[in-house]
């Protein structure tokens, strides 16, 4: 409990006001906030939405006319709700509520939604402070709400804790189905809750050892005015053999004809029944850390067994992120259960009582019919809080956390046609147990950086204060890029795909809400000139020759690529860098797909088709071989990025591409006019795919078209991500690698080419 | 005898037994003998409660047949055991030892007795404290017991297991070993100590398996009665404590059951027959816990002290309860307000634990242990589908609190569905177990 300066009890009303809040930081926005919820327990959390308003480039078109640009360009405004989560020592609150006070000018709001069991402590004080009236809701069912809520929005949310792996943790990909579930959550008591529905739960048990019992116990034994946390550290410098009777003090050895080895305690503080010895507090609070672990992991193992359930999650103070704990509790479920059930804890496990009021509260605005997303850049991430860590992490670890939820537009659900959603990882390298690729990529992101920089100045070229802004995005994601480093699995899984994505939302965060807006309405305008040419030569080859240009095509499209190193330092000084040079660039050969499908089979009845960049790569690469698949009869829906990333095409820009080309090609026309070719949106902002959460019109549009083949396009679609993904039908992966470490690690070179068409299993 | 129609019965049974055994069972203890096709058909039954073949007309009916049985006792009298007969449980905080008092010995026999045999019999007969630490549960001790033919009085000991070295010196000194007799052991301390029966005192230990023992020995006992008296009880309107009263009550037909064995940690035991059995789960939550607790919170030194306090203590001074954290019950979970939400919860403020008692500690100690093993045991009856919670070990000594607690909890917790039992001779069953032992592994030729 850092800064817990008064050195009592929890409730004690002593406040420290010492501290001094980093106000931007912390309660950002919070002038606009709409709603309020808040958990007071031994750390508070406190959340708020605020109606933010977004920057978005919106583009429009405009009437054709020689030397215009094809569409036009321009910032606006956009409102969306996105969900403040603040976490902070009980001992501040006094603090930030006068903070909030002062700097609550816009809100409508008159009512504060609260919960756990301060609660009732502080309602006067909040009251007080806040002029808003404290409306206090079950904690059970808000922290099961809560629980609900992160698991179904926030990927990687649960894992598996492995004290001696090479990463301590594991995360989980989430099931598609969240329930049921077992909740044990550890307070000064135990709750043990089944879950099985959103509405529908039961404590079905419970214990009174608990984290108060390691507190309360603790604090008797060592004889000192101790925090919970010195408590912990003190357990994790201790050895309780000294103090507990192990199986080998009874019997010498192990005891053999039931299992149970030597090592095994057998009466925890068996041996502190003397009088004449002296104990080192270390070893009491280790012999008392290990005794109700295990006594609660065991209780968890009977009631998992006895309602039949292999999901448990693990949360509470007593667990809360302490490395500590949930070593113990999973070393107590691995024995009980023999491995069969996996003790699993939730990142944002702090947060679940203050999440679950607040949904209460914001019921009117219906948050779970939306599907929400992290915003890695203004959360501060999973925090060790060990004590082995370095002063500054503990420091920062201690006084504030912070999580932010943005509501997406759309809500996103699985792709229908993956062959088991419970077992799909969207990404092909785990960055977080591989340490030589996660330094690689670290220092891939952090080279970047200044090209990221001046790009995003250069696209804001009327902005004076661009600059500055842009400085401001360097340094915070150079901070996020370091905290990666330390602690590589602060957002989940550290993937390449997380880094663009946070990235990104850095980039937005400072404004810069589509850096290459510019340059992709360029080279739009470019290669829609060369259309029809590339269209007409294609048409004079012979239809296997035809077959063979069009893959080509499409991969030397995929070769401009803004996202990749080497591209873009080629297309940076080298503005004439063609198509045709591209091809030449290609390494690999390309005929599985054509031998295999389309000589052979009959021709798909809809093709998914997920689009990569703008410019040449959508426009001469994909919109031929479309048009191709549409001459043989194959339905073609083209699902692009909802919102901007790097210079991927966006659903807006393809509706007005597709119309330009529709303008002087008639086989898209028609084909577009018919609505045998679509286009949908993936739901995602990132230059990476997950086919977990994706828009859920695209979804309803594969089932209802019978789609039988789905084709990836692009590094960060189809080999970031999905390189593994199985599909339910026929599948085609088509990259070029544009960076020669990865090309190396998949075993070839640079522009070397991806081509892995796939045919699931028959049944 | 007061039962002698009951001691005659064990006396048959006894001798059907013995018979059975001489004729056909391998060395290896009972749990082999019972396995045998053999000693299933006669043996276990026999040792135990397969009246009806004392009822048998065949066996009690014609003089002849009569005249057979005598015959066979004095057979059985060359390949009985000698004297001393001992069993004994070595665990991690208590050794329990039974040792058999024959009544009947013959003038003939009493000259033939060696000196040191002597000496043990009467020293361990006549006093009820050995040294500082040992004593006789005088109140425990069962009269006229008729075993292997020979008729006594079954005395329980104990004495702490720290004291184990001056036991087997003890042993050294009298030259135990002289007599030729085998000591059956069990409990941890069988493995542990072995060794040093062997180097101190020239003694080798016939190590048997705690749980194999515990079982055997409670059956038996259970059997015998406690001096014509049920050894099992249970508490009546346990979920109410003004009309909270011990009964007594028979433990016929016993299967299934959930044994609970509390000493210095738990064992939970799910117990089909006699000699099917499976180890749930066991919980290092114990007696052991419990005392050591209360040393290092109170700086009591013995058993009886901690208890002796835990009596006198309120744990709703150190305990959290429901109501402390919400005002009343917390109704949505149907958790009355009276519960205990946080064990030692109170403690965890600097001001509650300077002003607090050491017999409020106590008692919150007594009071947590207790309930986690109600709390566990219950989870497994429900898991195993047994609706019978046999409760022994030595922690249930002089332990009203915990039996009354624990009587509660399976009821209340329960719905009644599930009932609380408990045993007069609660921790020293091993120790009968090891005993029985004795006699039938000496019936080997």
């Amino acid at each position: 409990m850092a800064g817990h300066s008064s050195g009592t009890n929890r409730g004690s009303h002593s406040m420290d006001k010492s501290i001094t809040l980093p106000p931007d930081e912390i309660f950002r926005n919070l002038e606009n906030a709409k709603r309020f919820a808040i958990d007071i327990g031994i750390r508070i959390p406190l959340i708020y939405t605020w109606f933010r308003l977004r920057h978005v480039v919106t583009i429009s078109m405009l009437q054709e006319a020689d030397g215009d640009p094809l569409y036009e360009i321009s910032v606006q405004e956009e409102i969306t709700a996105r969900l403040h989560f603040i976490k902070f020592e009980n001992a501040y609150i006094e603090t930030c509520l006068d903070f909030i006070k002062d700097h609550l000018v816009n809100t409508e709001t008159k009512v504060i939604k609260a919960t756990g069991g301060g609660a009732y402590k502080f309602k006067d004080l909040i009251e007080k402070k806040l002029k808003l009236k404290v409306d206090k809701e079950d904690e059970m069912s808000c922290l099961i709400k809560g629980c609900n809520f992160v698991l179904r929005n926030i990927p990687h949310e649960a894992f598996v804790y492995a004290k001696h792996a090479d990463s301590e943790f594991r995360f989980q990909t989430t099931h598609p189905d969240i329930f049921p579930y077992l909740l044990v959550n550890i307070g000064s008591g135990v709750s043990i809750v089944k879950v099985e529905s959103e509405d529908q739960f039961e404590r079905i048990g419970g214990s009174s050892i608990g984290g108060g019992t390691f507190w309360g116990l603790g604090a008797l034994l060592t004889k000192t005015k101790v925090k919970f946390d010195e408590l912990l550290q003190l357990a994790s410098k201790g050895q309780h053999t000294s103090v507990d009777m192990l199986v080998k003090d009874i019997y010498g050895g192990a005891y053999g004809s039931l299992g149970l080895t030597g090592d095994l305690i057998a009466s925890s503080f068996g041996k502190s029944a003397t009088a004449d010895k002296e104990f080192s507090k270390e070893d009491m609070a280790k012999s008392l850390l290990h005794m109700i672990s295990n006594d609660i992991g065991q209780l968890a193992c009977l009631y998992a067994r006895l309602h039949n359930l292999n999901r448990v999650y693990f949360g509470g103070f007593f667990i809360r992120g302490h490395p500590v704990t949930m070593h113990t509790i999973t070393y107590s479920i691995n024995f009980f259960t023999k491995g069969e059930v996996q003790a699993l804890f939730l990142r944002h496990e702090g947060y679940l009582g203050a999440i679950g009021a607040f949904l209460k509260g914001a019921e009117e605005d219906n948050p779970n019919q939306y599907s929400w997303g992290e915003n890695y850049a203004g959360s501060s991430g999973l925090m060790s809080v060990s004590p082995d860590l370095n002063p500054m992490q503990r420091a920062r670890s201690g006084t504030f956390d912070m999580l932010e939820m943005d509501r997406l537009e759309r809500q996103l659900v699985n792709l229908p046609l993956l062959q088991d959603p419970s077992s799909y990882i969207p990404d092909t390298m785990d960055l977080t147990e591989d340490a030589l690729a996660r330094e690689y990529w670290l220092y891939c992101f952090e080279e970047a950086l200044d090209g990221v920089v001046k790009r995003a100045i250069a696209s804001q070229p009327d902005m004076p204060e661009a600059a500055e802004r842009a400085e401001k995005f360097r340094q915070k994601y150079r901070h996020k890029l370091q905290t990666l480093r330390n602690q590589p699995f602060a957002y989940g899984s550290l993937t390449v795909r997380s880094l663009l994505d946070t990235r990104e939302h850095c980039l937005n965060e400072f404004n810069f809400p589509d850096p290459y807006s510019k340059i992709k309405q360029k080279e739009n305008d470019v290669a829609l000139r060369y259309y029809l040419k590339v269209v007409k030569s294609l048409e004079e080859l012979s239809w296997e020759q035809r077959q063979f240009a069009l893959v080509r095509g499409l991969l030397a499209g995929n070769v401009f690529d803004w996202g990749a190193k080497a591209i873009s330092d080629v297309l940076e000084s080298d503005p004439e860098f063609g198509f045709e040079e591209a091809k030449r660039q290609l390494q690999g050969n390309t005929e599985t797909f054509y031998t295999q499908t389309i000589r052979g089979g009959p021709p798909h009845t809809c093709a998914l088709f997920f689009v990569d960049n703008s410019g040449i790569d959508i426009i001469l690469g994909v919109f031929p071989f479309v048009r191709e698949l549409l001459g043989r009869g194959t339905q073609v829906v083209l699902a692009s990025n909802s919102g901007p990333a790097l210079n991927d095409v966006t659903n807006g820009e393809l509706q007005i591409l597709t119309e330009r080309i529709a303008a002087m090609d008639p086989v898209i026309h028609s084909a577009f006019k018919e609505d045998r070719l679509t286009l949908v949106q993936s739901g995602s902002s990132s230059p990476c795919l997950d086919l977990s959460r994706l828009d859920k019109v695209l979804a309803t549009v594969v089932r209802e078209r019978q789609t039988d083949l789905v084709i990836i396009e692009g590094m960060g679609r189809a080999i970031h991500t999905n390189y593994y993904a199985m599909l339910s039908c026929e599948s085609l992966k088509l990259a070029v690698i544009k960076n020669s470490w990865l090309a190396e690690r998949l075993g070839g070179k640079i522009f070397s080419v991806v081509f892995k068409y796939e045919v699931p299993p028959k049944h | 005898w007061r039962n002698s129609k009951t001691s005659d019965k064990n006396n048959n049974c006894r001798l059907i037994r013995a018979s059975c055994g001489r004729n056909g069972r391998s060395k290896g203890g009972l749990q082999k003998a019972f396995r045998s096709p053999l000693g299933h058909g006669a043996g276990i039954d026999g040792l135990h409660h397969n009246h009806h073949l004392l009822y048998d007309p065949q066996a009690s009916g014609s003089p002849a047949k009569r005249c057979r049985l005598r015959r066979r006792v004095d057979s059985l009298k060359k390949n009985r055991p000698p004297f001393p007969w001992f069993g004994m449980d070595i665990g991690g905080t208590l050794v329990k030892l039974v040792y058999f008092e024959p009544k009947d010995i013959t003038a003939e026999e009493e000259q033939e007795e060696v000196e040191n045999l002597k000496s043990i019999r009467r020293y361990l007969t006549s006093n009820t404290a050995y040294g500082k630490t040992g004593i006789r549960d005088v109140h425990l001790e069962l009269r006229n017991l008729t075993i292997c033919g020979r008729t006594g009085n079954l005395h329980f000991i104990r004495f702490p297991t720290q004291a184990m070295h001056r036991f087997i010196q003890m042993g050294r000194d009298k030259n135990f070993s002289s007599l030729h007799t085998t000591l059956c052991a069990t409990g941890g301390g069988a493995y542990k100590f072995e060794n040093d029966f062997r180097t101190m005192a020239d003694l080798e230990l016939l190590k048997l398996d705690e749980l194999d023992c515990l079982i055997h020995g409670l059956l038996y006992v259970d059997s015998v009665g406690f001096n014509g008296h049920p050894e099992c009880y249970y508490f009546e309107n346990p979920s109410d404590t003004q009309n909270c009263v011990k009964k007594p009550c028979c433990l016929d037909n016993p299967f299934p059951m959930l044994l609970v064995n509390i000493g210095s940690g738990v064992s939970i035991l799910a117990v089909y027959s006699k000699d099917n059995y499976k180890r749930v789960t066991g919980t290092s939550l114990g007696g052991g816990t419990f005392l050591g607790l209360c040393c290092l919170l109170t700086g009591c030194e013995t058993f009886e002290e901690a208890l002796e306090m835990a009596s006198k203590g309120d744990s709703t001074n150190v305990d959290k309860l429901v109501k402390d954290i919400y005002g009343g019950d917390y109704e949505r979970f149907g958790l009355q307000g009276s519960a205990v939400a946080s064990s030692f919860g109170h403690m965890m403020s600097k001001d509650k634990r300077e002003s607090i008692s050491k017999e409020d500690l106590a008692r919150a100690t007594l009071v947590t242990i207790t309930n986690n093993i109600g709390s566990i045991a219950r989870m497994c009856a429900v898991n195993e589908k047994i609706e019978r919670v046999v409760f022994v070990g030595n922690f249930l000594r002089i332990n009203t609190v915990s039996t009354k607690l624990l009587a509660y909890a399976m009821d209340f917790w329960s719905k009644g569905q599930l009932r609380a039992l408990f045993l007069e001779h609660e921790g020293y069953f091993g120790a009968v177990g090891a005993f029985l032992e004795l006699l039938k592994s000496s019936e080997e030729p």
